[in-house]
């Protein structure tokens, strides 16, 4: 079922390529290149016929694996169906044909197109202004602390620490480190949300900001957010919105109306734009008043219809992105919103919110819930009982699932939930599809159960088989640390390997 | 070992005299799963109790290593950057981390072999 490289499938009796010859003249490599910079030999190239190298193509291309073909429960990631309608709106040729360096009295209707979104955005989760140009949820996280910051350092206040609960995102202290701040652990209670206690413990004068995502990683809503947000305020610190979940209440609630001072949001979960396979992603970051002078430059103005890029901030943060973001996952972002409606948006949290809870009823008999329901868009199931008993573990089942034409949901996530699983099967998926996804969970339990040993060896359908990660991760460290001279992974090309 | 007390964060330590030996507890390794890399301080470093002092990854999961006692690092056990598998198979024996020359007392708030047994227990559940 694997597919060799094309390197493999290579035949030298094959003739190269004739291209075209250059329409301009250019130097010869030898009159501009230094000796030691220039090829012996023709680089190796495969050689295959046109038809030979568009049947290697698509046989890989039947073997991917995508949210157009199938389910794709990962937890947190909110894998949602990403409508064609986007797609035909970012190839129109004024979108598709732009230039970064036009003219902004030439890209007025692009221009328009930003500032429109920034409203709806502003609008859904209730901030003041919104930047475009973060290009990941991670980078939102990391602009939205250098605001935080710089409006701090504005007021004379040399704040160091940013709290981050146990059951938070790896991004949040990993940006939260990456921005220069001490990260200090705020602790989830029994009922899996953060404890009020251990957060007033922890709250200081150095406290800068806390970051939170609600509903929180374990799909479980934070009930007390004002309550966090009036201590968190009462001490002079800011509160920060991990936007990773906003798919659980959009059009329901907001997140500037409980009180988040910064809020980022994934285009690529939330608002339908691609999702892995390198997105790209699209991580706007919206703000409060007092943080609008240091949103990144430039922002777009309108003013009588007219759109301009304002550069003149001189508060500002920055430029975080060179040009002016994933344009466009802004049009595909601006499409979804447009096509769904504010009802259309409630309602597809909703129905999220309903898939979760319908599929963890569904599965509550053959995984352990470590939390009481019900939940937000995703919920988190624990094999820790199959793993004592059976010796079965979150890893299993995710790699049974693959046999049974699944993808795997995400395990070992988070750290609070011992051999956790989570999933989040999104509005996008039928009752059909969430009933077929329970009776494979229910038949890899049943095997847990019965033969332990089976699941261990699965997959057994998928182009490749259990990878030994293991053995992989260790060979390449000692290979980097320079205990070992061979790092396991290097491909060998047909004519350097032994008959 | 009678003399062997843990940490809070599953690390655990043994003193002789002037010398510390520290390393991680079963139950940590079994919840990391197959190590695959440690970051290791150098020796001479001093650490001051519940410093951090590096990295244990698996495939699962990184974690930081917090030193038990405070001290200046005499030994750092070399085998573990080829062989870290060691951490999993003799957590208490050959996968030990550091050594160290103590600086003061150890801190009182050690767990000892029952008290730790329960905090496991507890956090399996």
């Amino acid at each position: 079922m694997s597919e060799p490289l094309s390197f493999e499938l290579s035949r030298p009796a094959v003739d190269p390529p004739r291209l075209p010859d250059a329409e301009v003249a250019g130097p010869a490599p030898a009159d501009v290149l230094p000796p030691d910079a220039l090829r012996a030999r023709p680089p190796g190239l495969p050689r295959l016929s046109e038809p030979e190298i568009m049947r290697h193509y698509s046989r890989m291309a039947s073997l991917n694996y995508s949210i157009s073909e199938n389910f794709y429960p990962l937890g947190s990631c909110t894998m949602k169906y990403n409508p064609v309608a986007n797609e035909v709106a970012a190839a129109l040729p004024g979108f598709a044909g732009l230039h970064p360096y036009q003219d902004e009295e030439s890209v007025q209707g692009a221009l328009e197109l930003m500032w429109r979104l920034e409203q709806a955005l502003c609008a859904i989760v209730g901030v003041d202004r919104v930047t475009l140009q973060p290009a990941a949820g991670a980078h939102g996280e990391w602009t939205a602390l250098r605001m935080i910051r710089a409006y701090q350092h504005s007021r004379g206040e040399a704040r160091t620490e940013v709290l981050v609960p146990d059951s938070a995102h790896g991004t949040n202290p990993a940006s939260a480190a990456l921005s220069g701040f001490q990260v200090v652990e705020v602790k989830s209670g029994g009922d899996g949300r953060i404890s009020l206690a251990d957060l007033e413990s922890k709250l200081s004068p150095r406290t800068s900001a806390l970051m939170l995502t609600n509903p929180n990683t374990l799909g479980l809503f934070e009930r007390e957010i004002l309550d966090i947000a009036e201590l968190v305020h009462s001490t002079g610190a800011m509160l920060y919105y991990d936007g990773a979940n906003l798919n659980a209440f959009m059009g329901i609630c907001r997140p500037g109306d409980m009180g988040f001072d910064a809020v980022h949001m994934n285009l690529h979960k939330t608002f339908t734009t691609p999702h892995g396979g390198g997105g790209p992603g699209a991580g706007p970051v919206g703000v409060k008043t007092e943080l609008v002078p240091f949103l990144p430059s430039p922002t777009v103005e309108r003013t009588n219809g007219h759109l301009t890029f304002d550069h003149k901030r001189p508060q500002s943060i920055g430029r975080v992105r060179s040009f002016y973001g994933n344009f466009g996952m802004l049009v595909r972002a601006y499409t979804y919103i447009l096509a769904m409606g504010g009802d259309g948006l409630s309602q597809a949290s909703q129905d999220a919110v309903l898939s979760a809870n319908y599929l963890r009823k569904l599965v509550e008999g053959d995984l352990e819930m470590p939390h009481d329901g019900p939940c937000m868009h995703e919920f988190v199931a624990s094999a820790h009982d199959l793993t004592t008993r059976n010796g079965v573990r979150a890893l299993d089942i995710a790699k049974a699932l693959l046999d049974r034409d699944f993808y795997a949901p995400t395990v070992y996530f988070p750290l609070v939930v011992p051999e956790a699983i989570m999933v989040e099967p999104t509005e996008t998926e039928s009752k059909a599809t969430l009933d077929a996804f329970a009776r494979a969970v229910k038949d890899i339990v049943a095997e847990a159960r019965t033969n332990p040993q089976s699941l261990h060896e699965e997959p057994r359908k998928t182009p490749v088989g259990r990878l030994d990660e293991v053995t992989a991760a260790r060979r390449i460290n000692a290979y980097l640390q320079g205990q070992s001279q061979d790092p396991v992974l290097r491909w060998k090309a047909p004519s350097e390997k032994p008959s | 070992m009678a003399g062997r007390r843990y940490t809070r964060s599953h690390e655990w330590v043994t003193v002789d005299g002037k010398h510390a030996t520290i390393g991680i507890t079963d139950y940590a390794q079994s919840q990391l799963g197959d190590v695959v890399f440690l970051e290791l301080p150098s020796t001479g470093r001093k650490l001051g109790a519940r410093e951090t002092f590096g990295v244990v990854e698996s495939v699962k999961a990184a974690s930081d290593l917090y030193a038990p006692v405070a001290g200046r690092i005499t030994e750092v056990n070399e085998k573990l950057a080829s062989k870290p598998e060691l951490i999993n198979a003799d957590p208490y024996g050959e996968g030990w981390i550091l050594k160290l020359e103590l600086a003061g007392d150890p801190p009182d708030d050690l767990l000892d072999e029952a008290s730790y047994k329960k905090l496991t227990e507890a956090s399996a559940q």
